[in-house]
């Protein structure tokens, strides 16, 4: 899958606390309206919970959580982006909320930038790159790393009581 | 990818190789019976036969040798031995790995190909069978196709002077007896008395019953030499066709007076005079003197000859009659099937739902039609799935074989319930636990014969495997007649690994269920087949996640015993949906004994424990609210939801109870994996997601919480 992100200079963006992230097109399978969230007891906050679309069960994950930012209040744009992502080699499907969605960028790999080591206030393995288009930066994201049995073990171990 | 033909030619294989496995198995133990014996043979004929139609030379020419060698002992000419079970069954290993196309070095092949050469030819007979059979086409069949099988009468009278010219009436007799199944019977009557006796002349003649499938013509051409110096009579006593049986039994196995009537040796008067007379009519008859006892015999070999036959084929015809009512499918096509019929329970609930709310009769009817024809459907398509157990039975009857002839140990296996029905699903994921299980009892368990000896026992040892039915579960038992687990040695072992403090006092029964805690074996050396302490803590696992329970009992010097209970099926259960704040939850209806109310006036008369008064027995309860840290405020009156979990009551505190549901399960995916307490999750008449609870995890996290 990692190899298809190559291909790809397609970019939907979205909105989390007023930043701009990025998302490979190739990965996202719908956009879906914000709806209501059936919470699963004793997993971290990242972890929101489950949705039912169209009778399978999907989780869906808050990048608020993730990145450290405070949590933004629900609104007519919220939304919850489905994208697929590799689980031990599975592809399975997962709900990631946004506070909105803005558009589908064509990003050149010249516009692309190397994630700075420091600076962001967010885990630089999270980030692929920072896309440059206008005058604004874009957060690209690099959705496995995100994922990551490793990572999210590790976000089990802080909620453990 | 391959081409169809060959991936049914395949498919077959494998079942046949797995028939094969257990009719050696079978012979073991039953080495005269002939019938293991034709299975045997049939099944080395068919995977010989559509090998070859399937371009699987190397199989067919391997699986020839095999057949030529078991054609011998069907024919009785090699009588069945451990050796020869031994080597067979490596033979079906052998076709089996050259089935899969695996790396295998030619050279076993051929070792094998030339011990079973070797048993052909130390009883070289002329009777090797033809190398390319006849019934090369049909494999669908196992049974070769047999011919009509008729009973005759031959009544062979010699005349007195038929030796006279060198003619050896033994051969003919013999010729006769090849012919098929023959019962001969001899009328001595017309011997003379030894003073009239010409020693030169032949006194003696012959009555043959004899079932065949060979024509009238082939039993006159054993006596075409003679037909003239002998009276020769052949009837037909029994068709072969079924038709003759419609009137009855009665009807169609003559009765003795009748066969003699109709033989012409006495006359229907003659039998009904002495009939009058009520003794057994062939003594009356003998009495009377109008036949000889000779006559008589003949007379009664032919009926039970007949009747034989009859029943027989009665019973092939049974036998026929089964395989034909089934079907093979694709386990994948029965799996989409039952996720269809959940899709449909979920749409069901949903139309039901609506139909309840919109208040329209009619819409409510045709809602409540359909609620039961899903019902129904449901039931069927998950009893398509269910499989007798038996089949994981009989691999494990050869695992025993190979794992006690490898630690020296005599062990006698025995099963129970084979035929218990289980979802298929359910069947393949019990299949590693079962191994684990069964290894270590006959690892740990089962003593090496001498030590048996020297404690008294027999120096077999027995491991039973049972499975049967109880409600909604099966319950599978795995018992041996071992040493037992030493109570002392796994508490030490315990504390030496730092499960349990040396303060700890646990009873024996506590103390057992230790050796399912993760790192923990007891085998002092580790040996390739268990000891490696990954054995119980992944057995547990493995039947926790298939909703089961695993109980252990052990006696000290008398042995072991596992049980395991296991629910009917994975994709749909029956439960009940419950409340808390705006989420539902459901608990497996299985578990669950009764409901009682929980008002905060009894809470605070419990000082902060967690325990209900039930009609005088404290009961504990978890409070489920704050176990899942669900905001908000706690109703006036709770319910306790009480539940049975591994022998113990305990409450489940919720806000509301809503009622029984069919809960179509589904998981809640690869992210939620290390999520313990829930099980999965189910799709709501409503649309929204109701939690599946999983009560033994719940329970045991509140025990290490308390601890």
């Amino acid at each position: 899958m990692s190899q298809d992100d190559e291909q790809t200079n397609q970019y939907l963006t979205l909105l989390l606390n007023g930043e701009v992230f990025g998302i490979a097109t190739n990965r996202v399978l719908e956009v879906l309206d914000y709806t209501d969230i059936t919470p699963v007891p004793q997993t971290s906050e990242f972890m929101q919970g489950v949705i039912n679309l169209r009778g399978s069960i999907v989780p869906v994950v808050d990048m608020h959580i993730k990145f450290g930012l405070p949590p933004s209040p629900r609104t007519v744009n919220s939304c919850i982006i489905i994208i697929s992502i590799l689980i031990d080699d599975e592809a399975t499907s997962v709900g990631v909320m946004a506070d909105s969605v803005r558009e589908v960028l064509d990003l050149d790999p010249e516009q692309i930038e190397a994630a700075p080591r420091m600076g962001t206030k967010l885990n630089s393995n999270f980030i692929r790159g920072m896309g440059k288009y206008n005058d604004d930066f874009i957060i690209l994201l690099n959705i496995d790393t995100i994922f990551s049995q490793q990572q999210l073990s590790a976000d089990e171990q802080e909620v453990a009581v | 990818m391959q081409d169809l033909p060959q991936q049914a030619f395949k498919e077959e294989a494998y079942e046949l190789l797995s028939e094969l496995e257990d009719s050696l198995l079978e012979m073991e133990d039953n080495p005269d019976d002939m019938d293991v014996v034709g299975k045997v043979f049939r099944a080395m004929h068919t995977i010989k036969g559509s090998g070859a139609m399937f371009g699987f030379t190397a199989i067919a020419e391997f699986t020839h040798e095999v057949e030529t060698v078991f054609d011998l002992v069907r024919n009785g000419e090699i009588s069945v031995t451990k050796q020869l079970v031994d080597l067979s069954l490596q033979a079906r290993d052998h076709i089996l790995s050259l089935l899969n196309e695996e790396e295998i070095s030619t050279d076993s092949g051929q070792t094998l190909m030339a011990q079973f050469k070797a048993l052909a030819e130390a009883n070289s007979t002329p009777a090797i069978p033809d190398a390319t059979p006849d019934s090369l086409t049909t494999s669908e069949e196992n049974i070769p196709p047999v011919s009509i099988q008729k009973t005759y009468r031959i009544t062979f009278r010699p005349n007195s002077d038929i030796l006279h010219n060198g003619t050896l009436v033994t051969n003919l007799l013999e010729e006769l007896l090849q012919l098929g199944t023959c019962r001969l019977v001899a009328h001595k009557a017309q011997i003379p008395p030894l003073d009239q006796l010409d020693p030169e002349n032949c006194y003696v003649s012959w009555d043959a019953i004899l079932t065949s499938d060979c024509g009238e013509d082939a039993i006159r051409d054993v006596f075409i030499f003679v037909e003239d110096e002998c009276e020769l009579k052949i009837a037909v006593v029994d068709t072969g066709s079924d038709n003759d049986g419609d009137a009855g039994e009665d009807q169609t196995i003559k009765r003795l007076g009748d066969i003699l009537i109709e033989r012409g040796e006495i006359s229907q008067a003659e039998i009904d005079a002495v009939l009058a007379k009520s003794k057994r009519i062939g003594e009356m008859l003998v009495d009377a003197n109008l036949i000889s006892q000779d006559q008589i015999e003949s007379a009664l070999v032919e009926q039970q000859e007949v009747r034989k036959v009859q029943e027989n084929r009665q019973r092939s015809r049974q036998a026929k009659a089964a395989p034909a009512s089934s079907l093979r499918v694709p386990a994948e096509r029965l799996d989409d099937l039952v996720n269809l019929v959940g899709e449909m329970v979920t749409v069901q609930s949903r139309l039901s739902q609506t139909a309840a709310l919109s208040g329209d009769a009619e819409l409510q009817s045709i809602a409540e039609e359909v609620e039961r024809l899903t019902e129904e459907l449901r039931d069927n398509t998950l009893n398509i799935r269910m499989l007798p157990i038996g089949s994981t039975f009989s691999k494990f009857k050869r695992l025993v074989r190979d794992i006690a002839s490898d630690l020296k140990k005599e062990v006698d296996f025995q099963t129970v319930g084979a035929e218990t029905e289980l979802d298929k699903t359910v069947i393949e994921q019990l299949n590693d636990p079962l191994v684990h299980i069964i290894r270590n009892s006959m690892d740990h368990g089962i003593e090496l014969p001498d030590d048996r000896v020297a404690v008294g026992k027999p120096r077999q040892g027995t491991v039973y495997l049972s499975a049967e039915h109880s409600g909604d579960s099966v319950i599978i038992e795995i018992r041996d007649d071992g040493k037992g687990l030493n109570a002392e040695v796994l508490r030490e072992k315990a504390i030496s690994k730092g499960v349990i403090s040396a303060e700890d006092t646990l009873s024996d029964n506590e103390i057992y269920q230790l050796i399912f805690a993760a790192g923990f074996s007891t085998a002092e050396k580790v040996s390739g087949l268990s000891g490696r302490g990954v054995g119980m803590d992944v057995v547990k696992r493995a039947i926790e996640g298939l909703r089961g329970t695993i109980e252990l009992e052990s006696n000290l010097g008398v042995g072991t015993s596992v049980r395991l209970r296991i629910p009917l099926t994975l994709a749909i259960i029956e439960s009940l949906l419950v409340n808390i704040g705006n989420n539902s939850y459901v608990l497996p209806l299985s578990a669950v004994e009764e409901c009682v109310e929980l008002t905060t006036d009894d809470i605070e008369e419990a000082h902060g424990r967690c325990l209900a008064n039930v009609r005088g027995h404290l009961i504990p309860y978890i409070p489920l609210r704050q176990t899942f840290a669900i905001p908000g405020d706690i109703p006036a009156i709770q319910q306790i939801v009480i539940t049975q979990v591994n022998g113990h009551q305990l409450g489940f505190v919720v806000d509301n109870v809503i009622g029984e549901h069919q809960t179509v399960i589904k998981s809640l995916g690869p992210l939620y994996r290390d999520v313990s307490t829930i099980s999965g999750g189910t799709i709501l008449g409503d649309g929204s997601i109701a939690l599946i609870i999983n009560l033994m995890q719940l329970m045991q996290q509140a025990t290490l919480e308390d601890s």
